[in-house]
């Protein structure tokens, strides 16, 4: 956080030697508006995740999302991502509820993954106007098998590191 | 515009209906996850208040040359490289990335480099890493994904030269 702080107050002191005090101000009221935009979707997010987190049976979810859950919990994990609506204010959160009620650090990277690299919320919203058509819909197809890529790698990498959390 | 309210309806539905599978438990249910939900609320609220108006600040002083020069078609394995690198050191805004990826696009950069671009930019690029996953994730967990996340831009860049697309 103090890092960011002072990182964000050299370059907005850049800025402002750049721009005067018209780019900083300009800067500012723009990320303000965007700002107050998503804080309603930030408040979702949480509720959504402090929800999922306390209406999820934990036994199922360590079995269909947990370490000893294979390709069918990354799956589920890539799927669950690809579906999940809202931006990083969402997806974090969930994730996180995911993690404490049983699933495993594979089948939530393959969901974060996933929710990163084919959810639909970025892709609409952003990348569709800006990349075109074209580019997004290849970018799409060429990211499909990576969130289940990354889990597996993520298991296999994790049950090596901690060889004491993994499964008996 | 459409999509954005598209995509708060889907939100706010969901909250809904698994905020009405909670009733359904129990008013206790309810109350403690709508009071754990608004705690998290409030703490992750400066951060990103802190993330949001700072990346302005950030992605301004980044001049976009810079990052679109490295990246051209004769780029090669180089290029995906510098890509790669760049999609991690560019600001984590939801806009940031695909105005750098589509002006790199127009400058005559090539298709698997912006798209090795793109991919480590959406997989880990280090301000959203910093800002966004750390407040809501376990570090261990954050750190964890990103270094998992690594191969996967360079493997997206071999894909996308294997068929030639798009």
């Amino acid at each position: 956080m103090i890092v960011i702080g002072v990182l964000v107050a050299v370059s907005a002191a850049l800025v402002y030697r750049r721009d005067g005090i018209d780019g900083v101000l300009e800067i500012l009221t723009r990320d303000l508006a965007l700002f107050g935009g998503i804080l309603p979707r930030v408040l979702a997010g949480c509720l959504l995740g402090a929800f999922i987190a306390e209406i999820l049976p934990h036994e199922k979810v360590s079995r269909s999302l947990g370490p000893t859950s294979g390709l069918k919990g990354l799956l589920i994990g890539t799927a669950f991502g690809a579906i999940l609506p809202g931006g990083p204010f969402t997806a974090y959160p969930v994730a996180s509820a995911l993690l404490t009620v049983g699933a495993d650090f594979g089948a939530t990277i393959a969901m974060v993954v996933s929710w990163t690299l084919i959810g639909y919320g970025r892709a609409v919203a952003w990348e569709l106007p800006i990349m075109g058509t074209d580019f997004t819909l290849w970018r799409i197809v060429i990211s499909l098998p990576l969130p289940v890529l990354a889990g597996a790698l993520g298991r296999f990498v994790y049950v090596r590191m901690y060889p004491k959390s993994a499964p008996p | 515009m459409s999509a954005a309210i598209l995509i708060d309806i889907l939100l706010w539905g969901s909250v809904a209906a698994v905020g009405f599978i909670a009733l359904q438990r129990g008013r206790a249910v309810l109350t403690n996850s709508l009071r754990e939900g608004t705690m998290d609320f409030i703490n992750i609220v400066p951060r990103i208040a802190l993330g949001v108006i700072g990346s302005g600040y950030i992605a301004a002083v980044i001049p976009a040359e810079i990052i679109t020069g490295w990246l051209g078609p004769d780029s090669g394995w180089a290029g995906v490289l510098t890509a790669v690198i760049a999609g991690a050191a560019t600001p984590g805004g939801p806009v940031v990335g695909f105005s750098i990826g589509a002006v790199a696009m127009k400058a005559g950069g090539g298709a698997p480099q912006v798209i090795a671009y793109v991919i480590a930019w959406a997989l880990f690029a280090f301000q959203r890493l910093l800002l966004w996953e750390i407040p809501f994730m376990p570090a261990r967990f954050v750190w964890f994904r990103a270094a998992v996340s690594l191969p996967f831009p360079f493997l997206a860049a071999a894909i996308a030269m294997a068929i030639g697309r798009p």
